[in-house]
């Protein structure tokens, strides 16, 4: 099993390195300044001269990747052109943010598609099953801004039950200030017991949350339904069925367990998709996360900063393929003697 | 008999709609949007409202008979706009498929049969290419192309082929070290010949069925980086664009925003629905039990 | 103890199964032998319960210890199952649960027909005992285990649930001929010793004639001809029967069939 994890880790490795490369060829290849950025609209020839050779843009670009590849390894991941902060440190607060977002989106997502999926099979053919599959389609097919937009329309403005934007309610900057830890407002308040700042947060992830939710939970619901039928199929339930066993333990234990499985392979794929949808979110709920950084980034052409949202969300993908991996070898006995 | 064979013949059947109720009405969805773009130019009320047109009287108005789906931010008729839109967005995901099969299926044949040096580096380049969710990696490529709706859909075209080489590679390699390969090479037929004839028709399948099924991601992501600004551009009439631009009119004027949104909604239930018939009717499982 | 009686099995408007009577009597094995096609899996699946989870329709009169089987509810059939019939399949790892631990289904299966924690422990170690098998078997998983094991794993089962009946569905088709001796040795033993009634249900009838008291042949849902084993086997009076006996391949003398 250690060997297991080890192989895929180390490949992982290789993965990311090779997504920097490229990412940071591509990253040169832009039209523009970064310099006229970084230096400002204003800067005079000699400014802008110094402010190159400050960001080592007149060395061959062999030389500046090399550079770079250095201070990553080292912990330096450059310093972003438009925020004047280090990379890592801007990458550390709009990163928790995505995550938090991405994470109650797919909890709330699991928590839907899950039990629908499980429902769909055991009524094959009848009306919560036809029911359950249109709406899977549906939440498969929508696109993701456009039910934001709506959700926000109906649901923040119309009705005025849940706010429209933000993380949290800015005036609790003052009231209630919250110490952060993670730089989730949600974990942070829990831990701290920060209750004013838990309220607001959560309210505010609700809507956000939701629409990221929509694509997996149809995906989850589809794929359980299919998963169980074709589990249902197989010869080990009838033995299960010949001890006695009746519909609530076969549907909740016997066929869910072995049918998870695909379900976890298609996890990586589906926290990706996510994770892309997720920018879409924060977009239209001006959200604070990696999506707003990676957007601001691209318009200044800021280099070290959009290496870096690509370098971390690399290596995200690779740790949640690891994860996923080895949750699935844990599953399923028979992937670990392979 | 291969699954496409069986497919053609189940067709032929009677019966065919009672068994695939979610093909037939994928089929059914997707004609009628088909319809509407290619009879745009005559169907819809006014065509040059679809480029450059611009009506100050008529901004932002309410849907009437005039104008069913109201009218932008610049008064041209939303109804044209969002029945052009669907030219660009079946062309779009037309031209990512052909672009990304014609790449990846390739590709992936060489990988597969020929093993060796050549599948490890070919893997490698699709494991950082998969590394990536589709979308960030197009807003990427997109950004570095100037935004266009050619632009994009090259960007798309290249993030999407390392899959269907990946599936092409797995079904070209097990079909290799079959008996009946190793002997049309024994009687010296030349390699592209066996690549053509034998390899490539019997790892078709699981592209064709990989294909339909992504077609409505591909329409969504190009919606999706449109609305980003990295795509289509005004006066060009594609949905995810005019949704963008109706987004900070939406509280006001929702007519704006809803009905090309519903556009993408339908066309991806379409493309969806046609994905899973295609599945169902092509798994392998149904074939092996006739 | 077992009267299957007029039992019609239907799938949709097919019928599969159109058994007149059936007998089985504590400490007797009744063999049920026929084509594939023949019915006769389905007849057990019936007698055991297992039917309308199949979607089939189930009519007649199966009467264990004089208690009506058919017509009952899902939940007094989970009852049946497993505490008074108990079945073994054809492909026995196939049977098993692949991700769970083998004592997993085991000790829930007991614990389901009221055992408590303990209970089930030591019954499923007993039972594995008597079947020639050491209860750290049940720590591992189904692929783990030979064909020969699992099988016996699964005959264990029906030893610890206490099952009256035991119905067996070609428990040996699928395994080696050396194994297959390994398992009829354990249901024989289990037959003296517990006085095990069962159903063997099989194509192949060298190994029904070795273990059965009496036999029933089946042929498109029907029984043609039912009798004691030896008698049946050696005076066929069914054409059906004569034509199954004709067709197994004789070692010894050449040409023509024992008549």
């Amino acid at each position: 099993m250690i060997r297991y994890a080890a192989e895929r880790l180390a490949l992982g490795v290789l993965v990311v390195v090779g997504v920097v490369v490229l990412t940071f060829l591509i990253a040169r290849v832009i039209p523009g300044d970064p310099a006229v950025t970084y230096a400002g609209p204003r800067a005079s020839k000699a400014q802008l001269e110094q402010t190159r050779r400050q960001l080592g843009l007149n060395q061959p670009v062999i030389e500046q990747l090399g550079n770079y590849l250095k201070g990553i390894a080292s912990g330096d991941w450059g310093t972003s052109y438009h925020t004047k902060r280090p990379v890592l440190s801007d990458l550390r607060t709009a990163l928790p943010a995505s995550i938090e977002l991405v994470t109650a989106g797919l909890f709330l997502a699991l928590l839907v598609g899950l039990p629908l999926g499980l429902v769909s099979a055991r009524f094959k053919g009848r009306l919560p099953d036809v029911l359950i599959r249109i709406a899977s389609v549906i939440g498969v097919s929508m696109p993701v801004f456009w039910a934001a937009l709506i959700l926000q329309l109906v649901f923040a403005q119309r009705l005025g039950w849940l706010p429209a934007a933000g993380e949290y309610d800015p005036n609790l900057y003052y009231t209630s200030p919250l110490t952060s830890y993670v730089q989730m407002p949600t974990v942070d308040a829990l831990i701290t017991g920060n209750l004013p700042v838990l309220k607001s947060s959560i309210s505010h992830l609700i809507l956000p949350a939701v629409v990221v939710a929509l694509y997996p939970a149809g995906l989850l619901a589809r794929m359980v339904r299919a998963s169980v039928l074709d589990t249902l199929g197989e010869s080990h339930i009838r033995m299960t069925r010949s001890l006695g066993f009746g519909d609530r333990a076969i549907y909740t234990r016997w066929a869910l367990r072995p049918a998870i499985n695909p379900v976890v392979q298609v996890t990586a794929l589906v926290f990706a998709y996510s994770l892309a949808n997720t920018f879409l979110v924060e977009a239209v709920f001006d959200w604070p996360g990696l999506g707003s950084y990676a957007a601001n980034s691209l318009q200044a052409l800021d280099t070290p900063a959009i290496v870096g949202v690509t370098l971390i969300v690399a290596i995200v993908y690779v740790v949640l393929n690891l994860l996923v991996d080895i949750a699935q070898a844990a599953i399923d006995p028979r992937i670990r003697l392979r | 008999m291969t699954a496409v064979a069986a497919a053609a013949s189940e067709v032929r059947r009677r019966g065919f709609v009672r068994r695939n109720p979610t093909l037939v009405l994928g089929v059914v969805l997707l004609g009628l949007i088909v319809l509407v773009a290619l009879l745009a130019p005559w169907l819809a009320p006014d065509p040059a409202d679809a480029g450059t047109a611009t009506h100050p009287f008529q901004v932002l108005a309410h849907p009437s008979s005039a104008h069913p789906f109201g009218t932008d931010l610049v008064g041209r008729d939303l109804l044209t706009r969002v029945m052009y839109g669907a030219r660009i967005s079946l062309g779009i995901v037309i031209e990512v498929l052909a672009i990304a099969g014609l790449i990846g299926i390739p590709l992936g044949l060489i990988a597969g049969y020929f093993g060796g040096h050549v599948d490890q580096v070919v893997m490698r380049i699709t494991d950082v290419f998969l590394a990536f969710p589709a979308l960030l990696l197009s807003l990427a490529i997109a950004f570095v192309l100037t935004p266009s709706v050619q632009n994009m859909t090259i960007a798309i075209a290249v993030t999407w082929w390392p899959w269907y080489t990946r599936l092409v590679r797995g079904e070209a390699a097990s079909i290799a070290t079959r008996p009946y390969i190793e002997s049309c090479r024994t009687l010296g037929v030349s390699s592209p010949r066996i690549l053509l004839r034998h390899v490539l028709p019997n790892s078709i399948t699981p592209v064709l069925v990989q294909m339909s099924m992504d077609a409505g991601g591909i329409l969504l992501t190009a919606a999706s980086i449109s609305f980003l600004g990295l795509g289509a551009q005004d006066p060009t009439p594609e949905w995810g664009l005019i949704v963008s631009q109706g987004a900070q009119y939406f509280s006001t004027q929702w007519w704006f925003v809803t009905f090309a949104g519903l556009a993408i909604l339908f066309t991806a239930i379409a493309f969806n629905l046609i994905g899973d018939g295609v599945r169902e009717l092509l798994d392998p499982k149904r074939v092996i039990s006739r | 103890m077992l009267e299957v009686r007029d039992l019609a099995v239907w799938f949709g408007d097919r019928q599969v199964v159109a058994v007149d009577a059936l007998d089985l009597d504590r400490g007797q094995v009744l063999g049920i032998v026929g084509e594939t096609g023949s019915g006769k899996s389905m007849t057990a699946y019936a007698i055991a319960g297992l039917a309308p989870g199949m979607g089939a329709r189930v009519e007649g009169s199966v009467k264990l210890e004089g208690r009506e089987l058919v017509g009952l509810s899902d939940r007094q059939l989970c009852d049946v199952r497993g505490r008074l019939i108990a079945m073994i399949f054809q492909a026995p790892i196939s049977s098993l649960n692949p991700v769970f631990r083998v004592g997993d289904m085991f000790h829930r299966a007991l614990r389901l027909h009221g055992a408590t924690k303990v209970e089930a422990r030591e019954r499923a170690a007993a039972a594995m005992r008597s079947v020639a098998l050491s209860p750290d078997l049940l720590h591992r998983y189904p692929h783990q285990l030979s064909g020969g094991q699992a099988q016996r794993v699964a005959i264990a089962m029906a030893v610890a649930l206490r099952a009256e009946v035991l119905i067996a569905d070609e428990p040996t088709s699928a395994l080696d001929v050396t194994v297959q001796a390994e398992i009829l040795e354990v249901l024989q033993k289990l037959r003296l010793e517990e006085s095990l009634a069962a159903i063997f249900i099989s194509h192949d009838l060298a190994v029904v004639s070795g273990i059965c008291d009496t036999v029933a042949i089946m042929h498109d849902g029907e029984v043609v001809e039912r009798g004691p084993v030896g008698q049946t086997l050696r005076h066929p009076e069914h054409p059906y029967t004569r034509e199954l006996l004709a067709a197994v391949p004789r070692l010894s003398a050449p040409g023509g069939a024992d008549a």
